[in-house]
């Protein structure tokens, strides 16, 4: 057994319908309330995964579900916990994925290559999950649907590219990327349908 | 009233009754929902233990959202005590041992056939749509892809046209229920056959929208705060109409009422469809024209 994969068989849902179902309220409320930061936890993932990303993929992601990893998540302990506990295609290529998991940086590298969906079906595009340190410092004014008025979500030192990772989706609606953001048990959502700007 | 505490879910059914794995689908399907407001999602529907028309859809997408600390609210045409409302909230209590109440303020998640409570909805809450057919364009377009490509081009002239026909024919829009909308500036939708009556209630909802058609496999939602417009003409205005009479238990004015028929000499009398506002109204000393002598929300008789 090498040294990651006693780590990779531990630190999913104690009880899997209970925790998964206020994990998935979680990202429900996360999506439906652009900038508010939900709590999702009961899952301990290894470094350098979030808890409240490691909650998502065993919320959302298993067989049916092809993954892009990023090149720092690929191959180590996340690859295998996720192996593990989500039974998903690890190694998707971005075009073919549901869900890619990165930080900032990797994901915008890739950008381009995740799916948008069709004009018929908008909903076959790439959720990213966006791995972060924290929500603070920098933020984001955020408008759109879920938002009465406007929003503030902080994003920090992540927040040029974070608005890269979303810049595209305005003039692609219905079709683009929806982004969930992770830092430590905490989440956020900016859907496709959301409009950001610096503040 | 009746309200129950949670109690243990039957330990012979996963909680809320559908495999993890089923509600990972539909969960996945939702979120999309929700991203892009008005948008049809396909879901791989399941069998469900009732028959399709009896809300399999809205059970699908109630089963997938609930959550163990979640209180329960189900009506079917504004009542919470006919058939469809009793035999899905006893399904719950079952199979997910969640508190269930009939008051639509305590509840977290309202399940609902055909109408939006008169009780304004607050943030947080979700109500949860019964969905026969979500396509507004099928009876237009029989075809999916037709449809389909419809949407996808923002192609609803049909959809004016049958409007401007029934002004031609009636003189008026005489569509009274599944009144079309359009949702934040994009998609035609069907908002399942509530009353156009309820259709302005859909409009910047602090709560949650999301809606389920089992048979025909399709999940939609409405975010809070989203824009969602009756589709009207510049000289006819959308009219979401409205009795003139007053409840004859309650005494409301300005909600929805629901005709009932009370002997055979054509005597009738109109009463709330919500029972729980129905109810709060008797409670807080309102007396209608025909109260109490046949009340039927369960008040003394």
């Amino acid at each position: 057994m090498t040294a990651f994969a006693a780590e990779a068989l531990d630190g999913a849902f104690a009880d899997a319908p209970a925790e998964a179902s206020r994990a998935f309220r979680a990202a429900l409320d996360a999506m439906s309330r652009p900038g508010t930061l939900q709590h999702a936890g009961g899952a301990r993932p290894p470094a350098p995964l979030p808890p409240a990303a490691g909650a998502l993929a065993l919320t959302l992601v298993d067989a049916e579900t092809p993954v892009w990893l990023a090149p720092e998540l690929r191959a180590g302990p996340v690859e295998a916990w996720l192996r593990f506990h989500c039974n998903a295609p690890l190694n998707a290529a971005p075009e073919a994925a549901a869900f890619a998991f990165g930080s900032p940086a990797s994901l915008l590298a890739e950008l381009d290559r995740f799916a948008i969906g069709t004009p018929e079906y908008p909903d076959r595009s790439t959720t990213l999950v966006v791995l972060l340190d924290a929500f603070e410092g920098a933020e984001a004014e955020l408008t759109g649907p879920g938002i009465r008025g406007t929003a503030r979500l902080a994003l920090g030192s992540s927040r040029a590219e974070i608005l890269a990772l979303a810049a595209p989706n305005r003039a692609l609606f219905p079709q683009g990327r929806d982004l969930f953001l992770a830092a430590e048990g905490r989440l956020a959502a900016l859907p496709r349908s959301t409009r950001l700007r610096e503040v | 009233m009746t309200a129950a505490a949670p109690t243990r879910a039957d330990p012979d059914y996963n909680f809320a009754y559908l495999d993890e794995q089923t509600k990972r689908m539909i969960r996945r399907a939702l979120l999309k929902a929700v991203a892009i407001p008005g948008y049809q999602v396909p879901f791989a529907s399941r069998e469900m233990p009732m028959p399709y028309g009896w809300g399999t859809g809205g059970v699908q997408v109630t089963a997938a959202t609930l959550t163990p600390e979640d209180t329960l609210k189900v009506i079917d045409q504004g009542a919470d005590d006919t058939t469809n409302a009793v035999s899905i909230r006893k399904f719950f209590q079952r199979v997910a041992g969640v508190a269930t109440t009939e008051a639509t303020a305590e509840a977290t998640l309202i399940q609902t056939r055909h109408r939006i409570p008169e009780t304004p909805l607050t943030e947080g809450q979700i109500l949860v749509y019964q969905v026969p057919i979500p396509e507004p364009l099928r009876y237009l377009e029989p075809r999916e892809t037709e449809t389909r490509k419809m949407h996808a081009l923002e192609e609803y002239g049909l959809m004016h046209v049958k409007l401007y026909e029934d002004i031609a024919r009636h003189g008026h829009i005489a569509t009274s229920y599944a009144y079309p909308v359009k949702v934040e500036g994009r998609y035609v939708m069907d908002p399942s056959p509530i009353p156009k009556f309820d259709n302005p209630k859909m409009s910047n909802s602090p709560a949650l929208q999301l809606f389920g058609a089992g048979r025909e496999q399709r999940i939609y939602a409405i975010p809070p705060w989203t824009e969602v417009v009756s589709l009207d003409f510049e000289d006819h205005p959308f009219d979401p109409g409205g009795a003139r009479e007053a409840c004859a238990l309650c005494d409301a004015r300005g909600v929805y009422l629901d005709e009932v028929i009370v002997d055979d000499a054509g005597g009738r009398m109109f009463v709330c469809s919500d029972t729980d506002h129905c109810r709060g109204r008797i409670e807080a000393g309102h007396v209608g024209a025909s109260a109490p002598a046949a009340a039927p929300h369960g008040a003394p008789a």
